[in-house]
């Protein structure tokens, strides 16, 4: 379970001053250090496994830079011998899949930005007006509870819907006089499929955030408006909706710098050679061409293209939310 | 108050409106679980279902359950994984949460901001998996365990939370004489409850369903979490298994259910635990993007 990175706004890093006294200094570093040795001792293990699991990999990015060999040592990755500089990434920005697997990515991300990022700020307006609470409460939890599915279940329950052996929809179909159709090996299909099935698995969740920002709107504003003669449709346009505009553009900028990340577990899942045209994404290939094609030094360099160009956009969109006065992530 | 016309047609749409959606959000699962329950003589006489069977039957649940399969296998594969995921997932972000929660502490901000780093830019798919071979975890349990042993954005989310238990807590039990191990155990710990519940769950959740690195790093089919045996029979049905499973003797059943329903049982099972705790743990879940985005 995936939480985008969106709804995760504001990190703090305290700076601010400690309760005991700070000098600065080598020694006085060496005695704060021996004084909380304890905490030191503390850390240790949870930072090796930060060192290890986080940080080596950075490490053998290297091989992005290299004909890795996996049946070498790792003195082999340390080496020198292997060196290629940038071979793999000239193959890749050279090769057929190049621009298929950056479309794919964006356009995907997009068509998902543009239909999942609307729904949920239109389901915590209607949710946010229902006055009787057990019927807000059962609305929310069934509208929660697809983002508690795994992505195999979710992706089953997609396949069941849409297989051409009685899916509900090939169902319908039928009963309309159509006939049945194999919907997801369609190309002009497949990504709306995609969108689909996101929206339905995440805008319920993903209102929560603009409910919560709802909540805190003064119920004075409400009664003033009444006061001023506004109906319930025209508070919740001129005293709601302007009331979250600024949780909304938070959330759009950090969705917009997420945007790399189209979603790789829900593709693979669904995907099949038939719709590779239209649905294979940067991270994809490198799964196919990287992992089972075993060209482990060209999928890394695609992986390193993909996580530099990531870390560049999330780096714009904190800017970008702390130019507009938010705190940002970080 | 009394309301207008006008209110009251703008309620009715609204709820009209929000039933809608719920059924979009509900129906597919609802027609999963309709599926699970048809028999293959109904198959063979209505084609599948319309909405409900008219004679529902367990015999998918029956086949896939049934004794020695690989179903219940990796039933106690997930468990397994969920309980030691959970339980060592605790024990190192309790500790380091708490370390960075120590405002005294010196090089705090870079080890914080080094673990925050990692939220952002990672080494990616195939360095992990070159990492995970050369510690010769493949095809190991553990495979499922280490490499995501810490969530860095929960164990920033504890230390949030830990920095808003005031300090003069501590200053006071060490006048009192207590070690710092005392201070961890019998100060801090007990006033983390409810962080660790949380975090915990969330932990659990994410480890039951996990799915992609069992995928890339395990091959022993009695090794595999439910989701890759849910994975492995929606896309090439049961067969792979037959070896193993006891899923063989499927065709000894006088009334063999339709491949589709044995899909659909499948999903059933595998989302049925989440399905029964999450009307009681879903306030844990929304709590948790409330304190990483309003209190910050």
């Amino acid at each position: 379970m995936q939480q985008p990175l969106g709804d995760q706004i504001r990190v703090r890093m305290d700076k601010d001053s400690p309760v005991f006294t700070e000098k600065r200094g080598f020694r006085d570093a060496w005695r704060q250090i021996k004084r909380d040795r304890f905490l030191y001792a503390l850390a240790a293990l949870p930072l090796l496994y930060f060192v290890i699991f986080r940080y080596l990999p950075m490490v053998g990015l290297i091989i992005a830079f290299q004909d890795y060999d996996p049946f070498l040592g790792i003195g082999a990755m340390f080496g020198g011998e292997n060196w290629v500089g940038l071979k793999h990434f000239r193959n890749f920005f050279d090769s057929i899949f190049f621009w298929n697997v950056v479309r794919n990515t964006v356009l995907i991300s997009f068509y998902k930005l543009l239909f999942g990022f609307p729904l949920p700020i239109v389901l915590a307006l209607l949710i946010n007006e229902v006055r009787i609470t057990v019927f807000q409460r059962a609305v929310q939890t069934i509208s929660y509870l697809p983002h508690f599915f795994s992505m195999v279940v979710a992706a089953g329950i997609v396949r069941a819907m849409l297989t051409p052996q009685g899916g509900l929809l090939n169902q319908a179909v039928v009963a309309f006089g159509g006939d049945a159709q194999a919907f997801l090996t369609d190309p002009a299909l497949f990504r709306s499929i995609l969108v689909t099935m996101d929206v339905w698995q995440q805008a319920g969740w993903n209102s929560i955030i603009f409910l919560a920002a709802m909540a805190t709107i003064n119920p004075e504003m409400y009664e003033a408006a009444a006061m001023d003669g506004a109906n319930r449709f025209q508070r919740m346009w001129y005293v709601t909706l302007p009331s979250i505009s600024f949780a909304i553009v938070i959330i759009l900028i950090f969705r917009i710098g997420g945007m790399l990340d189209a979603g790789f577990e829900q593709i693979l899942l669904l995907y099949s050679p038939s719709v590779y045209s239209v649905s294979d994404i940067i991270d994809t290939y490198v799964y196919r061409a990287g992992l089972i094609g075993r060209q482990y030094s060209f999928g890394a360099a695609v992986g390193l293209f993909k996580s530099v160009l990531a870390l560049i956009l999330m780096y714009m969109a904190n800017k970008v939310a702390q130019y507009l006065g938010q705190e940002g992530l970080w | 108050m009394k309301l207008s016309r006008g209110e009251k047609l703008f309620d009715w749409i609204n709820i009209l409106v929000l039933i809608i959606l719920t059924l979009f959000f509900l129906i597919p699962f609802l027609s999963v679980v309709s599926t699970s329950l048809v028999s293959g003589r109904e198959y063979a006489l209505r084609g599948l279902f319309i909405l409900y069977p008219h004679q529902p039957v367990l015999s998918s649940y029956d086949m896939l359950l049934g004794q020695g399969s690989i179903v219940i296998n990796a039933y106690f594969v997930t468990s397994a994984r969920v309980i030691v995921g959970t339980f060592l997932g605790l024990t190192f972000t309790f500790p380091l949460a708490y370390v960075l929660s120590k405002r005294r502490l010196y090089g705090r901000v870079p080890i914080t901001m080094l673990i925050f780093f990692t939220m952002l830019f990672s080494g990616g798919l195939i360095p992990n998996f070159v990492l995970v071979e050369k510690l010769r975890l493949l095809d190991s349990f553990w495979a499922m365990i280490w490499p995501v042993l810490i969530n860095p954005w929960w164990l920033l989310i504890m230390r949030n939370f830990m920095l808003a238990i005031p300090e003069e807590l501590e200053e006071a039990a060490i006048m009192d004489g207590a070690s710092p191990l005392v201070v961890l155990l019998r100060v801090y710990l007990p006033l983390s409850m409810p962080v660790i519940a949380t975090i915990g769950l969330w932990y659990a959740v994410f480890h039951w369903n996990q799915w992609f690195d069992a995928a890339i790093y395990i091959n022993d089919a009695k090794k595999l979490p439910l989701q890759l045996i849910l994975r492995g029979i929606l896309e090439y049905g049961t067969g792979q298994y037959s070896d193993y499973s006891g899923l063989a003797e499927m065709t000894e059943l006088t009334d063999p259910p339709p491949a589709e329903s044995l899909k659909a049982a499948m999903i059933v099972i595998t989302t049925l635990p989440i399905l029964m705790i999450y009307p009681f743990i879903q306030r844990y879940f929304v709590r948790g993007i409330m304190l990483g985005s309003i209190k910050g």
